[in-house]
């Protein structure tokens, strides 16, 4: 049945995408006239190196862990939720409204009305182009793309309309009042004459992600609910016939995935930027494809990918300062990952299988009648480890 | 209501519809072949960048176009080997082409021309200028009173058609071609099928895999041309890091908006670009109708009305069956 041993699906495979995409990347920045062993000695020193630096790839990495498990839960209902970024910038302005015009006498109560209203926000986005999909069959990729335009459109007709104080020139809302500020990792681990994270935007909702990457995980294998959504996600006609009805997992699932992509408002807007400014998501949710797409749409996969974003994001931000390779390298290592981990992914598995199908061969000499009727693997094709789209 | 400004807006129109109709011509061949391609915006960025950088250096604007074609050829490979070839997930593939192209445009950039993600400013010879075609007369030397009395076909024949870049023309024929060549030739018959049947244009004994490869390959050429045109067409005079701003996913709305037929795809990218248009000049609104729009709802209109599409409001928007399957020929 299986193709090849699990640890090689689910650590071999990635690996070997990540080395190939590292590979490119390090021609890239050689055709560029840089060293990319020296880059890579940057880029880690940089990101890990102090606390400092672990303050802001952490804070990268619990925006990268909202949106990955976004797209993940949507992949597990073979949905591909493209609109991550529309839901979490929606989900900021859920966090702004009641940041601004509610009273909050404590932070942890205004971080818990932040975590309803944004996961409310970006569930409503995701709304539309769910029940599209489950209703009338529209591509739900395309839906969300649109929906990813509109919210740009809508927060920037906000900001320089109505929500913008009045004497300013920035696109962008007044400052929360004092009650809303949620502790920063300096708050929280500094200690007498020894402060750390100095000046970095990593805060408490680091937690909240771990946490939601553990109730994704109870959802996914746990729940009733979770075992529909993956059953509706290995075969819609089965799930169907098993009397799970498509456009309640279809509705339910996308829901959930905008309410987690909006969560990410918590981080950026309520912990770091404290107000709403324009283009606060700065395509997260499209690194919550690379993210999950590494991570395997696993919870933990996830959290791991979203911590070596976070580090090649900061890593990439102290290489620019100190080389003369560009911020958007960045950008250049995670398409290649999406395209290796995503796209590309059989170009990788295809060899791999045929490796372990000839060892196997090789291995087991023994019972000659019985062996290749026994090798032989049964010509179903193996469930969707990669996501798919609905259709 | 003034004519000079309904001639500007269609005129500026016109030019703000070219990138899109062409892409939008792109995604048509491709999505007609069965493979979908959110890429468009990539492959136009890619070109828009090599146009101008090989048009600078070489002085010549028909080798920036080559250039950006060769290069918008290239993502098409990359696509095609991911969908067609190693049967991967094709919208994930058209996303990494959109970051790559994002990504590396502004890395080479900074690395060859160092200005910050640009290329430098084209001069003559380096873009493309304004044709005036036959019989059009030229404005720019009238006096406005003189304009004024010109019949108004005249001043709409010299002024809004006339005067557009090479590549615009290009656009506009293009959309017959499309047609002919979907429609009336024996490729594009056989390019639909694949599109709806793949295993029947199999079974026929037809390579699914080669017209894929053509489809996708047509794409690469017209999205490459798209985006010269918005880096080397004048007044364009150069590349700015990520300037084709969704224009790709714009072109795909239009897609949709025009179900997948070349002629509503040139009237849906007219509409589109006409939003544009106006987006720039929001005092036209207030000018014509008394009524003040946000621009940000303009920019949010081609979106919008697809989605309504979408939704079926307004008839329904089928996309090709096999749209976004890789094939698998043995069963």
């Amino acid at each position: 049945m299986e193709r090849m041993p699990r640890w090689a699906d689910v650590l071999l495979v990635p690996l070997i995408s990540l080395i190939l995409a590292a590979a490119i990347s390090a021609i890239v920045i050689l055709a560029i006239g840089e060293n990319p062993w020296n880059a890579l000695k940057i880029m880690v020193t940089g990101a890990l190196g102090s606390s400092y630096a672990w303050g802001y790839t952490l804070y990268y990495a619990t925006n990268f862990i909202f949106t990955g498990l976004a797209v993940a839960l949507a992949n597990h209902a073979r949905l591909f939720n493209i609109g991550g970024d529309g839901q979490a910038t929606v989900g900021g302005l859920g966090v702004a409204l009641i940041a601004l015009y509610l009273p909050w006498p404590h932070w942890t109560l205004a971080l818990l009305a932040a975590i309803v209203a944004s996961a409310a926000f970006g569930a409503a986005w995701a709304a539309i182009p769910a029940y599209l999909q489950a209703k009338r069959g529209s591509h739900i990729v395309i839906t969300t793309i649109m929906f990813n335009y509109i919210a740009y459109a809508l927060l920037t007709y906000l900001l320089t309309g109505p929500m913008k104080p009045s004497g300013t020139m920035e696109t962008a809302t007044a400052p929360f009042p004092e009650g809303t500020h949620i502790p920063s990792f300096r708050d929280l681990f500094s200690h007498g004459e020894t402060i750390l994270f100095r000046g970095t935007p990593a805060n408490v909702t680091f937690f909240v992600a771990v946490l939601a990457c553990v109730l994704v995980w109870m959802l996914i294998w746990k729940t009733r609910l979770g075992y529909e959504i993956r059953a509706f996600g290995f075969s819609e006609g089965a799930a169907r016939y098993a009397g799970i009805g498509s456009t309640k997992i279809i509705v339910v699932t996308m829901l959930l995935s905008g309410a987690l992509a909006g969560l990410m408002a918590i981080n950026n807007t309520l912990g770091e930027a404290e107000r709403l400014i324009l283009n606060a998501v700065e395509g997260a949710g499209f690194i919550g494809i690379a993210v999950a797409l590494m991570g395997r749409s696993h919870p933990l996969g996830v959290f791991l990918a979203a911590v070596l974003f976070g580090f090649l994001y900061q890593g990439g931000a102290e290489l620019s300062l100190s080389t003369s390779i560009p911020r958007e390298m960045v950008v250049v290592i995670q398409a290649l990952v999406i395209m290796f981990t995503g796209a590309l992914d059989n170009m990788v598995r295809m060899p791999v299988e045929r490796l372990f199908a000839n060892r196997r061969a090789r291995g087991t000499p023994v019972a000659p009648l019985a062996g290749p009727t026994a090798e032989r693997a049964p010509d179903r094709a193996a469930p969707p480890s990669t996501p798919t789209t609905a259709e | 209501m003034d004519w000079n400004t309904v001639l500007l807006l269609l005129d500026s129109t016109i030019r703000t519809a070219t990138p899109l109709l062409l892409a939008c011509l792109a995604g048509l061949f491709s999505e007609r072949a069965g493979i979908f391609d959110i890429g468009l915006e990539g492959k136009m960025l890619v070109s828009a960048f090599l146009a101008a950088g090989f048009a600078y250096v070489t002085g010549s604007v028909w080798l920036g176009l080559l250039a950006g074609i060769a290069g918008s050829l290239l993502l098409s490979a990359i696509h095609g080997a991911a969908s067609i070839t190693f049967r991967g997930n094709q919208l994930i593939s058209g996303v990494a082409i959109n970051f790559l192209a994002s990504g590396l445009t502004v890395v080479v950039s900074q690395s060859w021309f160092g200005e910050g993600g640009r290329t430098p400013q084209l001069g003559d010879g380096g873009r493309f200028g304004e044709v005036v075609l036959p019989g059009a007369i030229r404005l720019s030397e009238m006096t406005i009173r003189e304009q004024r009395e010109l019949p108004l076909l005249t001043r709409f024949y010299s002024d809004v058609l006339s005067g557009h870049s090479i590549l615009t023309y290009i656009a506009l024929l293009a959309v017959p071609l499309s047609w002919w060549v979907l429609y009336r030739t024996r490729f594009g018959l056989r390019l639909r099928a694949v599109g709806e049947n793949p295993a029947a244009v199999d079974t026929a004994g037809i390579s699914v895999r080669r017209l894929r490869y053509s489809a996708v390959a047509i794409a690469g050429v017209l999205c490459a041309i798209a985006g010269a045109q918005l880096s080397t067409a004048e007044p364009a005079a150069g590349f700015i890091r990520d300037m084709t701003a969704g224009r790709g996913y714009i072109a795909l709305a239009a897609l949709i908006f025009a179900k997948w037929r070349p002629w509503p795809a040139l009237g849906a990218c007219m509409l589109f670009g006409f939003f544009q248009a106006l987006e720039t000049r929001p005092d036209i609104f207030v000018r014509l109708f008394d009524l003040r729009v946000p621009s940000a709802l303009l920019s949010a209109m081609p979106y919008i009305l697809t989605v309504i599409i979408l939704a079926g409001f307004v008839g329904r928007a089928i996309p090709p069956r096999a749209g976004g399957e890789p094939y698998v020929k043995e069963r």
